[in-house]
């Protein structure tokens, strides 16, 4: 079932991704680490259909956010990340998937993961356990490409300083701040031991990012002693509809 | 075994897909490999989307699962790949209530 949702704001959040909020008719509410399919039509009756997380938390209201990384030969990002205007309307169906979700009952240890723009549905656990007012511990890594390939960063970074809140850290994978202790590289075995819970507090762990950014990790956390069954995952590819 | 290549996406990512078909939410149920029997959350078996439909297939031993096909007006689902989908009731309830 396709509902028609208008554009309320645009926000950019880095120089090649931008998050759109959305009115969205009859809105049954989501929970965090959902995702919606958008359908473009064109005049000619073309449509297209991707997927995208929702990056806001639960509310009462019919509002939701959705950050969306333009991709060099996308058909449907360019149009959401560069022409799109406040008052568009586009369809929405959803929100789907009931597996990859992070509900304000859990109280156990939590280990987010992101890589690149995979952080949207994992910010929605972020927002929606600060909505709660939720005291599960959570942990971020989230592996960027360098500083200004960074989604949210003044909210990741009031969050790293405040001490009862989540914690964050960050890799680079290109370009390193000034002065970062780190050489620039992948998440390796030493910073998944470093920075994320120990796996005998048995944290249940959330991994999204591109394909092979998912099965590092995912192998690097049960190598580290995590059970695969405590493990979820979201992978994100230029592959075929979905992006 | 893993597949050799990255060109898949999680279960989940069908999730939109199957909700044309399925009232209750499909990529929670459990369903088992007709080949090796793992029995595993459809969210996690390997969807692959590149084709002129979904296809599904064990995260376990890469047998397909699940195929879904569009043709024009008409909708194309080959389980035969799950000997059985097992959903939890409660979602189901609900969504008839």
């Amino acid at each position: 079932m396709w509902r028609v949702a208008t554009v309320v704001t645009l926000h950019d959040e880095t120089a090649t991704a931008r998050t759109i909020t959305l009115e969205v008719q009859d809105w049954p509410g989501h929970v965090a680490g959902q995702h919606v399919d958008v359908r473009l039509t064109a005049s000619d009756r073309y449509s297209a259909v991707r997927s995208y997380s929702i990056a806001s938390a639960p509310n009462s209201r019919s509002r939701i956010e959705l950050t969306v990384e333009r991709l060099p030969n996308g058909e449907v990002s360019p149009y959401l990340t560069q022409e799109v205007a406040i008052g568009d309307r586009l369809e929405v169906r959803g929100p789907v998937g009931g597996w990859f979700v992070w509900r304000a009952e859990q109280t156990e240890p939590i280990q987010l993961v992101a890589g690149g723009s995979g952080i949207v549905p994992l910010m929605a656990m972020i927002r929606s356990r600060a909505a709660a007012v939720s005291t599960a511990p959570f942990r971020l890594l989230y592996s960027v490409r360098d500083p200004g390939a960074i989604f949210y960063r003044d909210e990741l970074r009031a969050l790293s300083d405040n001490r009862d809140s989540a914690s964050v850290t960050f890799a680079y994978t290109r370009t390193i701040p000034r002065d970062w202790p780190r050489p620039p590289g992948r998440i390796d075995a030493t910073l998944v031991a470093e920075t994320a819970w120990p796996s005998v507090i048995v944290p249940t762990c959330y991994v999204c990012g591109p394909t092979s950014f998912v099965e590092s990790v995912t192998n690097l956390l049960s190598a580290s002693g995590n059970q695969r069954e405590k493990i979820k995952t979201e992978r994100f590819g230029s592959t075929g509809e979905h992006t | 075994m893993n597949s050799p290549t990255y060109n898949y996406l999680d279960g989940n990512a069908a999730a939109g897909e199957l909700s044309k078909i399925f009232a209750p939410d499909v990529t929670t149920a459990k369903g088992q490999c007709a080949h090796c029997g793992a029995i595993k959350r459809f969210a996690e078996a390997h969807l692959y989307m590149q084709g002129p439909g979904v296809v599904a297939r064990c995260a376990a031993c890469e047998h397909v699962l699940l195929r879904l096909v569009n043709i024009r007006n008409r909708m194309f689902l080959d389980v035969s790949g799950m000997t059985y989908i097992c959903l939890d009731r409660s979602p189901l309830e609900e969504s008839r209530s």
